[in-house]
Parts: structure tokens; C-alpha cells; sequence
């Protein structure tokens, strides 16, 4: 296996074997960042997990200082968000980088995750790597719901509202567990500043949870070794390239075209991702019309009310998201892992998207006539491609013959157990 | 296996035709179309335009502030780069005369007291709180105007099958205005009556022109109509007591009365003694958006100035980047 490549870390001058003797943090960075062996054909999809990476750090940061001068009081938070916008040096920069920032980073994850499933990075032995995305993902969410309170505009409290109430659905388990755990939320009988207070406390606690789940993702990715499009595993040196400096470079410019699309948004279209309402204060006298979650949960929403019974719609929601946990064991098809060599899958793969898309679209429409319809069907589909397509397809279909191996997929027959070619895995 | 791929193949059509075939809920929606206007402050290149943004706060002051505040907004702000930029002197005049004071202290004797706002001071507005606005408007709230501009939007209403697109179109553009073109909208989207509908003989309401309403008989108006399902009549929502056919307004039935009419503020002459823009009530509904527009997002101008240097920065060191990358792999296939 190349992911446990032997070290090749050899420590300059004294100082330096000093520290290696003690605490290598340097034989690190070189075995893990320098050296490190990477599929050497990957595609850009395969940039998204350091622009991951860049966008935790990049909220991390603009929230630390948002946080200096936010105010998590009910009576005072609206008002200390616009006096950040209005009075503090560069906080319009600072409130939309983090707000936009929060969409960029759904929008890099999603992406994340469809490549996930395409390629069949799930698949054994990378299952545990997985998993934790998935937590990662499920952390995401919860920052990003309670972080969307803090503005405490209409949007922030009626969401709260109509999120926590969900789990008054569960008094139908069991009698007051929903009340309780509601009531538990909110930190009293109804949503108040007391609420936010807590939000606010969680806010800052989970982003830290996140960093330490991505340390234990970027762990297992280094010990197992990155999938790639042929969904080959690097299995010798003329499959890989060191990691410094080609991916790096590759991840390097992706970053920079990302961040062009992330400040487009920021700098001309900052309120496009978010809502208006969402500039009222926060009333509890006044409902709005529409009571619409951020986009990057509307697919869930849509589900949440496809289902006709508040508590059938919870746990399909809540379902829709435990079920990729499980995704490397539904998938039965052992043969290959890449898509590109399943021509059934391929198919109901798109239809995913496709259904999760439609999902979107329709999470943001009033729960009525032939949008709820669309809602169900797709609902049913969502569900059908995990536990249905997966597993059964996955048994019958007959996959097409990948190349032998990475640098056959590259080089040709003749090219893979040619030499010269293998030459940059070679130095250092 | 040809089967299952003649499945798939219908899953993925079903659900493409599905997205856009929910077009015949979407009609029943009811939003409101608001038509798009040009502004100075338009698309990545505006900038707002200071001339229009001191004609739009001459309304504010001499229409709107009788019943709307506008008071995350400081007399200061008026003088600032990026808005309307009146000279300081000016404004510390204007605030010293200001109609209503602000609330200070408490005094060495422990009192409250009142005292005309300096520069610093947000602008105070009419009314001392909620309960006094509703008290002297009826019961009608007249909101604050400070975050208007951004607290309002404009719904889609076109068919679903174009949304997505018109959306890429908005991003690319950088359609920033739909809550602008709401208020200009609202300002001049009166009407003296509402708007005549005639019954079918199954129930349904059709909407006639008023020339055509004059002279007919079982003319109904109806500031908005409930369509029924199936064999249920139509339901015409008649205007009420005390309020306006508006017809940007959701549910068209608004509080406020008209505020604005032609000549309704005295603007500045040129030398021929003509006003510099018409005194029409669209152009002051215009001018005072376009302040309000401001007053929403008083870092406009500088944002879009920094964003230019940023993206352009960006611009290049991303294609340097790519030549130094492709430099890098050169010497190996991929
Ligand atoms: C005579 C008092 C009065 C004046 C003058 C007035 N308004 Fe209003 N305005 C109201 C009231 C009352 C409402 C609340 C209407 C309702 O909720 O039905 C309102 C509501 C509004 C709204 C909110 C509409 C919405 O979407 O909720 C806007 C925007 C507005 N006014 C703008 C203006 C502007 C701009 C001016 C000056 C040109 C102005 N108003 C002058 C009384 C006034
Ligand atoms: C904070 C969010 C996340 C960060 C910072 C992050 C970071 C990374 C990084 C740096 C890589 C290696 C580079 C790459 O392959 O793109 C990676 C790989 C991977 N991630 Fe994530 N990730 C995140 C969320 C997720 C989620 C939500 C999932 C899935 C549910 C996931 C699943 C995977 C998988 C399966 C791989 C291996 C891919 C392969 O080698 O083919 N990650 N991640």
C-alpha cells in the first residue's frame, strides 16, 4: 500500500534532529503534505476537500471576530448586527464573508459528497473515512441552523420556530418527550433571548468539534490513501505523483477560482443566498408569509413535508440523513467502485441528483397542489436509490473491465511499467 | 440490463418533466410582478448617484418622516463619502431644526430632558414607539425605513421551467434590487379604485378594463380575487374601510395613504429656472428609493469599488497560477 509509504523525512542540522527526536511535527508535514502519494489521475473534483479545508479555517476566523462586537441578547442582537455593518471598520465585509461564506462551504460539501458517490469513495476500505464526513456534514448543519439565529431577524426566530417545534412530534413516541425536549431548547416555555443565548454559546463549540472530526477525515484519508476517478487505488509508484508539488498546485488554483465565485457573491450580490425577511427584527406577534430555511436545507424540508404525518416527516427527514451512514454497506456491487464503469448506476445516480435538485426547488414552494405531488415522488425516489438501487443494482448489473491499474488508465499498456515516466514519484 | 437502463432513463425524464410541470401550481401562487427598474447603483459597475440620493432624502424629509423613522441612520451618515454628501454645515443646521428632538440624560437634577439632535444623533423619527404610531395611523404600523430597501424582495412569478435560469441570470448580473423596485412599486402603484371584475355564469371573476366597467351592469370590485376550486364560486375580496388599492402590496389593500403627488417636494433649479429632474410623483418615488436604497446599505459604493481591486487581484494570480500548474505537470501524463 503507498499510504504507508516509508518515510523519507531527513532531518537538516542539528536543531532539526533535535526535534525530530522529540516531537516531528516536521517528518510529518513532509510524509503527509510533501510527500505524500497522490492519485495522479485526479480531477478537479478532487480539489474540493482542500477548499473544505479553507472554508472552515475562513469562518473560523471571521466569526472569532464577529463575535467581538456581536451582542447574544435578545433585545440587543439585531441591532448589534447592523451596527457591525454600519459602524464597525469593514463589518459589512466581515458579516457577509461569514454568511456567504456559510452557502460556499454547502456548496463545496454537496459537491464533496456526489463525488463521494459517484467515484464509490465510500467503498471499502475507506467506510470509517466516510462515516465521519458524514458527521462532519450533520455538524455543518447544526452550526448552520444555530448560527443562522444569531442575525435574531424574522427569518432566525421563525425558523428556530418551526425547527424546535418539530420535535414536539416526538410526545407522540413518547408522552412529554417532546415537550421536554423542546422546552429544553429553548431554555423556558417559549423562544427568547434565553434561546439565543444558548444558540450563540453552541455556535462558537461546534466549528471546534468540526475541526477535530476533519483532523480524525484527514487521518483516515492518509492511512487508506485517496480513491481516484478510475476508483483504483494507487497501488505503485507510477500511479502517484507526490502530493507537493502537484496536487498542491492543482488545489492551489482551484482555491483561487472558488474564491472568485465566493466574492462575486460577497462584494456584488452579498444578500442573494439569504433572505429578506430576514432584515425585520425578529417579532413574535408577526408571522411571515413564507417561513423558508436557509437553501442548503431545503431538500430536507421538502421531505419534512412531503410526508403527511408530523412525526413520519421528522424521522424521514431525520432518516434522509442517517441513511448515508450506511451507504458503504447498501451498496452491494463489489466489482468496481467507480461509476464510470457502472452504465446502469450511472443512470440512477443522475436521477439522484436530479431528485435531490427537484427536492431544493420545491423545499422553497408552498406545500400545496402539484408541488407536494413532486415533493413525493421524488421523496420516494430519494429513499428507493439508497435502499433499493443500491443494494439490488448493485448485485445485478455487469460493470465494464477498469484498466489494471492507474497508470494503465494513463499511460497506456505499454506506459505502465515504463520507468521514465514514474520519475517525479521517484525523487526526494 | 437494458431494462433497467430503459427505467432509469424514465426516472431521470419523469423527474426533469416533473420540475417543470409544477408551473401550474406556481400560477395559482399569487405573487406579485414587480417590474425592474434602472438604477444608477445597477448591476456590478453602479454607484449610487448623490444628486438623486439628496433629492431622495428631501422627500424622506418632507413626506415620509411625518410617519416613518429612519433611525439606524445618523445625521453624520448624511455627510459621509458614498451617500448623499451634504455639506456638514448644512446638516448640523438641519439637525438643530430638526421636528422632533431627542430624549437625553438623566440630568445633574436626575431629569430626563429633550434637546434638538446634534451630528452624532440617529435621526429621531416621529413617534416614540410602536403603540403611538398605531395610536395616531389608525392602527396601522408605518415601519421603520432604515432597512426597508433590504427587508423587502421581489418573488419570482415567471414559469418554473425558466427559474433556474433567471436565477444564474440574477448571479451573474448581480441583481441586487428587487427590494428598490418594490418601494418605487408600492410609491406609484396606487389606484383610485379597485380594480372591476365581472361574474361568469359558472362563478368565476373576470377582470374588466374600467372604460368597459362604466356602462356595465353587476360590475364588482375587488382588491383581490380567491379562486375556488371546481364547482365553488370565485371570491371577490372587497377593499376596506379606511384602506388603499395599492397593487405592488401583497393582498393589494394597504394602510398608507398615497404620500406622494406631482410637485409634492420643491426641487433644485437650473439656471432657466426649470427643476433639474421633473417633480413627478415617479421621479420623487425614484429619488427617495434610491435613498432609502442607501440608508439600507450605506457601504454600497465602497463595496463595489474594493470588490473591483479584489476581483481583480484574484484574476490574476488564479491564471498564473494555472500556467504555474500546468509548468508543474507538464513532465508528467495525467
Ligand atoms: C400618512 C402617513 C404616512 C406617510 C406620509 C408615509 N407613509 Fe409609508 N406607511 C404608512 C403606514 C400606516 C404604513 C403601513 C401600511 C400597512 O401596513 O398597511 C406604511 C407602510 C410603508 C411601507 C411598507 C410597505 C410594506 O411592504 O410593508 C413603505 C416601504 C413605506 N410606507 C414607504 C413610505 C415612503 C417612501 C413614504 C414617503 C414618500 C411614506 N411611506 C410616507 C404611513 C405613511
Ligand atoms: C468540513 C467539511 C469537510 C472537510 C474540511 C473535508 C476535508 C476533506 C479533505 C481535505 C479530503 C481529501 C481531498 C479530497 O479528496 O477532496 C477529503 C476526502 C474525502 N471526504 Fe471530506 N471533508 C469534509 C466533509 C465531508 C463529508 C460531509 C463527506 C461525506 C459525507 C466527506 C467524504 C469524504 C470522502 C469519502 C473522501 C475521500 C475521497 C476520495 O479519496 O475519493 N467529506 N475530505
Amino acid at each position: 500500500m503507498m499510504a504507508h509509504h516509508e518515510s523519507t523525512y531527513e532531518p537538516q542540522g542539528r536543531w532539526a534532529k533535535w526535534l525530530d527526536e522529540r516531537l516531528p511535527v516536521p517528518r510529518l508535514v513532509h510524509d503527509q503534505l510533501v510527500e505524500f502519494p497522490t492519485p495522479r489521475n485526479l480531477n478537479y473534483l478532487w480539489t474540493f476537500g482542500g477548499i473544505l479545508t479553507f472554508c472552515l479555517v475562513a469562518q473560523i476566523i471571521t466569526g472569532i471576530v464577529l463575535a467581538m462586537h456581536y451582542q447574544p441578547s435578545g433585545a440587543d442582537a439585531f441591532n448589534s448586527v447592523d451596527t457591525i455593518r454600519r459602524d464597525v471598520n469593514y463589518g459589512w465585509l466581515l458579516t457577509k464573508l461569514h454568511a456567504v461564506g456559510a452557502s460556499m462551504f454547502f456548496i463545496a460539501v454537496y459537491i464533496h459528497i456526489f463525488r463521494g458517490l459517484y467515484y464509490g469513495s465510500y467503498k471499502a476500505p475507506r467506510e470509517i473515512l466516510w462515516i465521519l464526513g458524514v458527521f462532519i456534514f450533520i455538524a455543518m448543519m447544526a452550526t448552520a441552523f444555530l448560527g443562522y439565529a444569531l442575525p435574531w431577524g424574522q427569518m432566525s426566530f421563525w425558523g428556530v420556530t418551526v425547527i424546535t417545534n418539530l420535535f414536539s412530534s416526538l410526545d407522540g413516541v413518547i408522552d412529554g418527550l417532546g415537550t421536554a425536549i423542546v422546552q429544553w431548547l429553548w431554555g423556558g416555555y417559549s423562544i427568547t433571548g434565553k434561546t439565543l443565548n444558548r444558540f450563540f454559546s453552541l455556535h462558537y463549540l461546534v466549528p471546534f468539534i468540526i475541526v477535530g472530526l476533519v483532523g480524525l477525515h484527514i487521518w483516515a484519508l492518509h492511512v487508506v490513501g485517496q480513491n481516484s476517478p478510475t476508483g483504483l487505488d494507487v497501488k505503485t509508484k507510477a500511479d502517484a505523483v507526490p502530493m507537493y508539488p502537484f496536487a498542491v498546485a492543482k488545489d492551489v488554483f482551484a482555491m483561487f477560482v472558488f474564491l472568485i465565485v465566493f466574492l462575486w457573491f460577497v462584494f456584488f450580490v452579498p444578500d442573494y443566498m439569504s433572505h429578506a425577511d430576514n432584515y425585520t427584527p425578529a417579532n413574535p406577534l408577526a408571522t411571515p408569509p413564507h417561513i423558508v430555511p436557509e437553501w442548503y436545507f431545503l431538500p430536507f424540508y421538502a421531505i419534512l413535508r412531503a410526508i403527511p404525518s408530523k412525526l413520519g416527516g421528522v424521522m424521514a427527514m431525520f432518516a434522509a440523513i442517517v441513511v448515508l451512514l450506511f451507504v458503504p454497506w447498501l451498496d452491494r456491487c463489489r466489482t468496481v467502485r467507480s461509476t464510470r464503469y457502472r452504465p446502469v448506476y450511472k443512470w440512477f445516480f443522475w436521477a439522484l441528483v436530479v431528485a435531490c435538485l427537484g427536492l431544493g426547488y420545491l423545499g422553497a414552494k408552498p406545500p400545496e397542489g402539484a408541488y407536494i405531488v413532486w415533493a413525493r415522488i421524488f421523496t420516494v425516489y430519494y429513499f428507493a436509490h439508497f435502499l433499493l438501487v443500491l443494494p439490488i443494482l448493485g448485485l445485478i448489473e455487469t460493470t465494464n473491465q477498469p484498466p489494471a491499474s492507474i497508470a494503465e488508465s494513463v499511460l497506456g499498456k505499454a506506459g505502465s511499467d515504463s520507468r521514465a515516466d514514474a520519475e517525479p514519484a521517484n525523487q526526494g | 440490463m437494458t431494462t433497467s437502463k430503459k427505467i432509469a432513463a424514465f426516472v431521470f425524464v419523469a423527474s426533469v418533466a416533473g420540475i417543470m410541470n409544477t408551473t401550474v401550481a406556481s400560477a395559482a401562487g399569487g405573487g406579485v410582478a414587480i417590474e425592474r427598474q434602472a438604477w444608477s447603483f445597477s448591476g456590478p459597475f453602479g454607484l449610487y448617484d448623490q444628486g438623486q440620493l439628496q433629492r431622495g432624502f428631501q422627500v424622506y424629509q418632507n413626506v415620509c418622516a411625518g410617519c416613518h423613522g429612519i433611525d439606524r441612520v445618523r445625521f453624520r451618515n448624511l455627510v459621509e463619502p458614498g451617500g448623499p454628501g451634504f455639506p456638514e454645515a448644512d446638516v448640523k443646521a438641519l439637525a438643530a431644526d430638526w421636528a422632533n428632538a431627542v430624549v437625553d440624560g438623566p440630568n445633574d437634577d436626575g431629569e430626563m430632558f429633550e434637546r434638538p439632535p446634534r451630528l452624532s444623533d440617529a435621526i429621531p423619527g416621529p413617534y416614540k414607539n410602536e403603540k403611538q404610531a398605531r395610536a395616531a395611523q389608525n392602527g396601522a404600523y408605518p415601519p421603520d425605513l432604515s432597512l426597508i430597501a433590504r427587508a423587502r424582495g421581489v418573488e419570482y412569478t415567471g414559469p418554473v421551467w425558466w427559474h433556474p435560469f433567471h436565477m444564474l441570470k440574477d448571479m451573474a448580473t448581480a441583481y441586487q434590487e428587487g427590494g428598490v423596485d418594490y418601494i418605487y412599486a408600492l410609491l406609484t402603484g396606487y389606484r383610485d379604485e379597485a380594480p372591476a371584475f365581472k361574474r361568469t355564469e359558472d362563478g368565476k371573476l373576470v377582470a374588466v378594463s374600467d372604460a368597459d366597467a362604466e356602462d356595465a351592469t353587476g360590475v364588482e370590485r375587488c382588491a383581490s380575487v380567491t379562486h375556488a376550486n371546481g364547482a365553488e364560486k370565485d371570491v371577490c375580496v372587497a377593499l376596506q374601510e379606511g384602506m388603499q388599492y395599492n397593487a405592488a402590496f401583497p393582498g393589494h389593500q394597504i394602510a398608507m395613504t398615497p404620500p406622494l403627488s406631482d410637485e409634492a417636494v420643491e426641487y433644485k433649479k437650473n439656471a432657466d429656472g426649470k427643476p433639474v429632474v421633473p417633480e413627478t410623483t415617479a421621479q420623487h418615488a425614484r429619488d427617495v428609493a434610491a435613498f432609502l436604497a442607501w440608508a439600507a446599505d450605506p457601504s454600497h459604493d465602497q463595496r463595489k469599488r474594493l470588490g473591483w481591486q479584489v476581483l481583480l487581484y484574484l484574476l490574476i494570480t488564479t491564471i498564473l497560477l494555472y500556467y504555474a500548474k500546468k509548468a508543474i505537470w507538464k513532465r508528467v501524463k495525467h
